[in-house]
């Protein structure tokens, strides 16, 4: 979306008076002002660890490697910074999943498989038990890697730990959260459905 | 489609990639290819279908139009920008890819991507999923209450539909109202707990635009417009983008 509506902007030079921004730029900078109160120490004795995607329409396609930095500001704060691993090639350079262009729906199913075993094997490089993805298109297919290459990772929305790191997740929050999480810091379990 | 000789014309026609470099900025530097290969050694789509993002290209250069417009391969590259960026002479392979897409009929493209594309020009939503207005003001309205009830410290928490002069215009990718509402939620709070000043739009709430990756420029450009002009309309300061 970012980079439709910046790239849409631009090509059908449409009349605007807002700028166009992504929530993780903010994220950090909530966090950084304080009006977010984030703490990893719900981390600290877990030591899950977690590493990111960088979203493609986001990070290489809009803002570059200063939204990846941001990005990479949120999570370590939320899971703690001894807890987080970066993949490699990362930022800039990394990798697409294999979810963004419209892969998703195309019907090639079997070939964005393929394309997204890179992915996978990156991830699974990092020995991380989580990845994050913030964007839905890579969710959906990083999710997809995980069950069919059997590798087992959840793979998280940001938000979804940015409200368990501020004790406000509730139980009918953690559809991504692997068992591991579905217990920790729970907001009001009472509530569970 | 290795196996056979490429024979070439003596005679260059007018091709695909003379028309692409017209209306890219600097040609999209097209006709600068050292062949070197950057691109495809760091492209995950390199080798699906028999293609890569250089073969591509020296098709295109090779005036291999029926080829190209053949290939299924322009659906399967993401047009991720990662061959751009390790280019040493930032050659736009993706806007070349887009405009490849856009060489079958539009009823020819994957289904998948046109549903979506057409189900997001069915209402004001602008969701791939085809949602009115009244059907996300509802699932929005109805959560937030739940939310409210359940959790006492987010008794006014709010999630704003329109709200005039709202610092910031946020959209919602449609899975989370159609699929699963109770993800719309952390990001409320989140909000709530930050003290922003935020509103969705009855109109162009939708996060998805699966028009641009059909190469439909038409309906991309009135997607964008639909969400644009209520943002405007809104007179928000900051279009944020969740994703």
């Amino acid at each position: 979306m970012t980079f439709s509506v910046l790239a849409g902007l631009k090509k059908f030079n449409l009349e605007h008076h807002f700028e166009v921004k992504n929530i993780y730029e903010y994220y950090a900078k909530w966090i950084r002002e304080g009006k977010l109160k984030v703490n990893s120490d719900w981390n600290k004795d877990l030591k899950i660890k977690f590493t990111v995607q960088d979203p493609c329409q986001i990070v290489r396609k809009s803002y570059g490697d200063p939204i990846a930095e941001d990005l990479r500001f949120v999570v370590k704060s939320v899971v703690g910074e001894e807890n987080f691993i970066d993949m490699t090639p990362n930022r800039s350079n990394n990798y697409c999943c294999g979810g963004g262009g419209g892969f998703l729906q195309s019907g090639f199913k079997e070939q964005r498989l393929e394309y997204g075993r890179l992915k996978d094997q990156q991830i699974k490089a990092t020995g991380a038990d989580y990845c994050i993805a913030g964007c839905h298109n890579c969710h959906a297919q990083i999710h997809e890697l995980s069950e069919h290459y059997g590798s087992g990772y959840p793979v998280v929305h940001l938000w979804t730990l940015i409200c368990l790191s501020l004790g406000v997740l509730g139980p009918n929050e953690r559809e991504y959260l692997g068992d591991d999480l579905k217990e920790v810091n729970v907001f009001h379990p009472e509530t569970a459905m | 489609m290795t196996d056979r000789v490429v024979k070439l014309g003596g005679k260059k026609n007018s091709t695909f990639m003379d028309k692409v470099k017209k209306i890219l900025p600097e040609g999209g530097n097209l006709n600068l290819c050292l062949t070197c290969g950057a691109c495809s050694s760091g492209c995950p789509a390199t080798g699906l279908d028999g293609m890569d993002p250089r073969k591509f290209l020296r098709m295109a250069a090779l005036g291999m139009d029926e080829e190209i417009a053949k290939s299924d391969w322009p659906w399967m590259c993401t047009m991720c920008q990662r061959c751009i960026y390790v280019c040493p002479m930032k050659i736009d392979i993706p806007q070349l890819v887009y405009n490849a897409r856009g060489l079958r009929p539009r009823e020819e493209r994957p289904r998948g991507i046109l549903g979506s594309c057409d189900m997001a020009l069915r209402n004001k939503s602008t969701s791939a999923m085809g949602t009115s207005p009244e059907d996300f003001a509802f699932v929005v309205g109805d959560v937030l209450e739940e939310y409210r009830e359940a959790q006492p410290e987010f008794a006014d928490m709010e999630a704003p539909i329109d709200k005039q002069g709202a610092e910031f215009f946020l959209n919602q990718n449609s899975r989370e109202p159609v699929t699963e509402p109770d993800e719309m939620v952390p990001l409320w709070k989140i909000l709530h707990l930050a003290g922003v000043d935020w509103t969705y739009g009855s109109s162009g709430w939708g996060g998805e635009n699966y028009c641009m990756f059909l190469a439909d420029n038409d309906s991309w450009e009135q997607i964008t417009r639909t969400t644009v002009d209520q943002a405007n309309q809104l007179g928000v300061k900051t279009f944020l983008n969740t994703e």
